[in-house]
């Protein structure tokens, strides 16, 4: 049976769909159903481990550079011993430390999955010092800075980098002690 | 065991408490995935690894006064636990399915209303759950939350300042944070606006699923909405979004429900009375269809045209008439047929216990 979308390809994925109680068939290739995004984490089929897997593989679709194609062999990491390739083909990190040893290619990944984003935004343990919350901090208020000049709102610019130098002490001083 | 007996313990004691919107949102659900810095993920440890894991966490747990939603935990290991009985706790959404069939050296942590369950070992060291009824998605993550930090000052997380938590799944990574609700939307269904909501609610990167997860199909028009992304927001942005999504859903269900009663009334009327004198008769009935009649009597209850009925029965229903439960009630390993006739059974007599 061909493909409903590329009507090409031998179709090698069937769905049912029940929307409403309705049944729709659908019949269709890897590559258009990649390309269609029809399945998507969340909207059933496929588990999203296999769907991971199928992004992680490559096949043209992840790495935006051409140079980050190449995975070589030994690309391992040293507390799990997980190599890449099971990596990619399990979709799951064996530990913290994978996320070091794979960094080169995890961005694309994060990319993709997380709507663009690569950079976390959220909360931060307690215990893991102030520190990186203030350096937060200060890279909001630098990126507000910006727009206050931008907008022309002089006065509060001036507010915001004294806030910044402030700081930007405060972490000097840390580091002193 | 008598059949109130029976009820009274199958739902979590958090489930009787009514909650916000709870003519449409029937619970919500926070869990964050945390691990730990020392130790190798689930997926790679050897058994005295994931032993390590356990032994860390419940050195500290109950022991700390101050934080009464960590307090009297009860520990159940999972290679202890009966089939049958790590099935119950799936179809109660205490644990995941992936605790219960493949995790090896899986745990979980409950508290005494079932509100708090954390489980260990899963795809992550720890998966912190909190469930509420109704809309109450900032109350859940706060106390996910207080979790969080008295484990975490008792244990070193796996955390890094460029990517947040450390998970095993990249769809994870970041805050860890997976937040839903379960909605009852018998209307948008009924009057075909479901096909184009959900659309909707995916391009706003929000998943829409079936009340079992992943994969599943809307049984009894419930639906599951929660957050995809975890990465690049913060937990508050992130619930905030979702918490927005839901309020247009409530929305939209309530003007749903007031265009069949102002306009189909009598058909709507037949419909449900029908649903529910199929419930009071039938002695076999597939879970299908008892799902769809449940949500019919549901939205009856809720629109006050089936008068005397409690408003539990259905969360009620949809879990006793799981597998899991029928055969626990029924004390034997059941056959898919005999399951169908035991539930048939049990919703009769469930339905007359209201009428009494």
């Amino acid at each position: 049976m061909n493909c409903e979308e590329c009507h090409e390809r031998e179709a090698s994925l069937h769905f049912t769909k029940i929307i409403n109680g309705e049944k729709t068939e659908f019949h269709i290739c890897e590559h258009c159903a990649k390309e269609k995004g029809e399945f998507l984490p969340g909207s059933n089929s496929f588990s999203i481990h296999q769907l991971l897997s199928g992004l992680l593989h490559g096949d043209g679709h992840v790495p935006n550079t051409p140079s980050s194609n190449f995975i070589p062999p030994s690309l391992a990491c040293e507390k799990c011993g997980m190599s890449y390739y099971q990596f990619a083909k399990i979709g799951r990190f064996g530990c913290d430390n994978c996320y070091k040893a794979f960094e080169s290619k995890l961005n694309p990944i994060f990319k993709r999955v997380h709507g663009g984003n690569t950079l976390h935004a959220g909360k931060i343990p307690l215990r893991a010092g102030s520190s990186i919350q203030e350096k937060k901090q200060l890279q909001q208020l630098k990126q507000a800075m910006q727009q206050y000049i931008l907008n022309e709102e002089f006065e509060k610019a001036a507010e915001t980098r004294d806030e910044i130098r402030e700081i930007e002490h405060r972490l000097q001083q840390g580091r002193d002690t | 065991m008598s059949l109130e007996r029976f009820i009274s313990d199958a739902i979590s004691p958090w489930m009787k408490r009514e909650g916000p919107e709870s003519d449409i949102v029937l619970s919500s659900r926070v869990r964050l995935a945390r691990n730990l810095q020392q130790f190798v993920f689930p997926i790679a440890a050897d058994k005295e690894s994931a032993h390590e894991v356990i032994s860390s966490i419940s050195s500290f747990i109950n022991q700390e006064k101050d934080v009464p939603e960590a307090e009297n935990l009860e520990m159940l290991v999972m290679e202890k636990l009966k089939p049958i009985e790590k099935r119950v706790l799936v179809e109660k959404h205490l644990i995941s399915p992936n605790l219960a069939e493949q995790a090896k050296y899986g745990a979980v942590l409950m508290n005494e209303d079932e509100s708090v369950s954390i489980m260990l070992n899963e795809e992550d060291h720890i998966r912190i759950q909190c469930l509420a009824p109704g809309f109450q998605l900032e109350e859940v993550l706060h106390k996910a939350n207080v979790i969080d930090d008295f484990i975490e000052r008792n244990a070193d997380y796996a955390f890094d300042e460029k990517r947040g938590y450390l998970t095993s799944c990249p769809t994870n990574v970041g805050t860890g944070l997976r937040a839903s609700v379960m909605m009852h939307l018998p209307a948008l269904v009924l009057t075909k606006k479901m096909s184009r909501i959900i659309p909707a609610i995916n391009q706003l990167g929000l998943a829409v699923r079936g009340i079992y997860g992943e994969g599943t199909e809307a049984q009894g028009n419930i639906f599951q909405i929660s957050n995809q992304m975890t990465l690049g927001k913060s937990e508050e942005d992130i619930m905030e979004d979702l918490a927005g999504v839901v309020m247009q859903v409530i929305q939209q269900e309530r003007a749903a429900r007031k265009q069949l009663q102002d306009g189909l009334k009598l058909q709507l009327e037949d419909k449900l009375y029908r649903s529910l004198g199929t419930l009071e008769n039938s002695r076999i009935i597939q879970s299908k269809e008892a799902a769809k009649c449940l949500s019919d009597v549901r939205l009856g209850i809720d629109l006050e045209i089936l008068p005397g009925i409690s408003k539990t029965i259905l969360n009620e229903l949809m879990i006793l008439t799981q597998p899991g439960f029928l055969q626990q009630y029924a004390g034997e390993v059941l056959t898919p047929d005999e399951r169908d006739i035991r539930r048939a059974t049990l919703i009769r007599e469930r339905i007359k216990l209201e009428n009494r």
